[in-house]
């Protein structure tokens, strides 16, 4: 692949918290456009990719480019955008859907983040890309399921990221909602943007997704998921045997 | 006019003039940052700092320097041990908050015991603000003022900071600064409302309003305008309870507040059963 094509690249990357490793020599190239599903056990280093990959956890060892940019200078630029679990998010809080996306402008706004008239227009452009035009004004608590995380996803676009990292998306969705907002996020892909999710959805991960990122404190493999999304692999990172999953 | 008297007269006497407008600044500063610490669920951060400073504020008086100053480094002091400890142990964040400032607190105790009467310790606790000194209106007055229009002016940002952290962060805002500046407003708060309502009664005014408000509206600007107007009020009635009846000015206040939210709690609570009642009915 050329390094063009790359939109995340980790090269040897180590991340300790105090004595606990989280991640170990972990390397990936992620590519532009691609639609990435990444899978492991709970407190497999998951979070800590995401959290390395927003520049929020450095490295001891190794490099991070995003977008051919170091992760501080990737942060300034908004490459990348974080959708949260939905269990992470106080629903009660006293915000408008309007507001909610306004927030994905911050990085450009001045030091007081007053809004400016591109800020307004790229915020209802977002709203309308998300088909949540007609919610606006609604508090965020007052949404479904589905409509929450298209806010988020709405927030991402406003921020003009190339990247979209979310957090478990489906969880608690139902299968409707599910299959709406994975074509979103599909439609998005074709649009140019680059889609990573972390998932334990499985079952609908070989329909949703064109890479797959297998982690177990590093990656174990990284590739197109009808290449990588194997029984040897997928029970290699689960530590166990997977009956209920059909694999090619 | 029989009102207009009751509210002019007592405002002839500086003390009392001093007494309405620093209750006042007060309750204006307390009820905008109480907006921030009940959304970000830091409400207990507040009690555990309004405590720490009492070492401070007694070394400060034993030292002649302004009682804010005292203050201000013992709620740094706080802060800074609170973080440090609960980043250095499997202690979980309210245990460490309890030991830091019940320890902070105690030694406030003990050094008052030797040093200062009973009727000052009174007032440090309590407060006393009709016979605050023209220096420490003045000072209390531009110190609350400054903190209420940094906090409003950044608003969006430490709204930002309450809701989603990480996204803050993941476009590079320091939001480690933002952090220790918010509790860096926050301590100056405490410190420079303790002579109106004291450091026990302080906590209220930093939980209560914003509370209050938070029941009323889903709208954060509104959230701050009602916090802002029950506050005021509040204050009011304190500063005049105490010139007509003679009562505590800081208890007054605070007993207002208490009382503002309750009528509010108790009506949401008829008016949703009252509509969930409407809703069964068969039509």
């Amino acid at each position: 692949m050329d390094s063009k094509d790359i939109a995340i690249s980790l090269k040897g990357v180590n991340v300790k918290y105090n004595n606990n490793v989280a991640l170990k020599d972990t390397s990936i190239d992620i590519p532009y456009h691609s639609f990435t599903g990444v899978i492991g056990m709970n407190g497999a280093g998951k979070s800590t990719l995401f959290k390395a990959i927003m520049g929020l956890v450095t490295p001891q060892t190794g490099t991070i480019t995003i977008c051919g940019d170091d992760p501080s200078t990737a942060q300034k630029h908004g490459h990348v955008a974080y959708v949260p679990q939905s269990e992470l998010v106080d629903w009660d809080f006293p915000v408008s859907v309007y507001e909610v996306v306004m927030m994905g402008r911050v990085g450009t706004q001045n030091i007081f983040k007053t809004a400016s008239n591109i800020d307004h227009e790229t915020v209802r452009v977002a709203l309308e890309r998300v088909n949540m035009t007609a919610f606006k004004d609604r508090q965020i608590g007052e949404l479904s399921g589905g409509q929450k995380k298209r806010v988020f996803v709405a927030r991402a676009l406003a921020q003009g990221a190339d990247i979209l990292l979310l957090d478990e998306p489906f969880a608690g969705l139902d299968a409707t909602t599910e299959k709406s907002l994975i074509a979103l996020l599909i439609s998005l892909k074709e649009g140019g943007k680059t889609i990573i999710l972390a998932t334990h959805d499985l079952l609908s991960l070989p329909d949703t997704c064109d890479h797959v990122a297998l982690v177990k404190s590093t990656i174990i493999a990284y590739g197109k998921t009808k290449e990588v999304f194997t029984r040897e692999l997928v029970e290699k990172t689960f530590d166990g045997t997977l009956n209920h999953i059909k694999f090619n | 006019m029989d009102i207009l008297n009751f509210i002019l007269e007592p405002l002839q006497y500086a003390f009392m003039f001093k007494a309405v407008a620093v209750s006042t600044v007060v309750g204006v500063a307390c009820a905008i940052l109480s907006c921030f610490l009940v959304l970000k669920g830091w409400s207990l951060l507040g009690d555990a700092i309004s405590h720490a400073v009492l070492p401070g504020v007694v070394l400060a008086y034993m030292l002649g320097i302004p009682f804010g100053l005292g203050a201000f480094v013992f709620a740094m002091l706080a802060v800074t041990m609170i973080g440090y400890i609960k980043n250095n142990t499997k202690i979980k964040e309210d245990a460490v908050m309890g030991i830091v400032f019940t320890t902070l607190f105690a030694l406030g105790l003990m050094l008052i015991s030797k040093i200062i009467s009973s009727v000052d310790l009174t007032h440090v606790l309590f407060g006393e603000v009709l016979g605050i000194s023209d220096n420490d209106a003045w000072y209390t007055f531009i110190i609350l003022a400054l903190v209420s229009i940094v906090v409003l002016v950044f608003r969006r940002t430490f709204l930002l900071f309450c809701f989603d952290p990480i996204h803050a962060q993941s476009l590079g805002l320091p939001v480690r600064f933002i952090h220790y500046a918010f509790l860096s407003l926050l301590a100056v708060t405490i410190t420079g409302s303790i002579q109106t309502v004291g450091i026990i009664l302080v906590i209220a005014m930093l939980i209560t309003p914003g509370s209050t408000a938070f029941l009323l509206t889903k709208r954060f600007s509104t959230m701050l305008q009602i916090a802002i107007g029950i506050s005021i009020i509040s204050s009011l009635i304190g500063a005049y309870s105490s010139y007509y009846f003679n009562i505590a000015t800081g208890g007054t206040i605070v007993f207002v507040q208490g009382c503002i939210f309750l009528l509010v709690f108790t009506y949401q609570t008829i008016a949703a059963n009252h509509k969930k009642r409407q809703q069964l009915e068969p039509k």
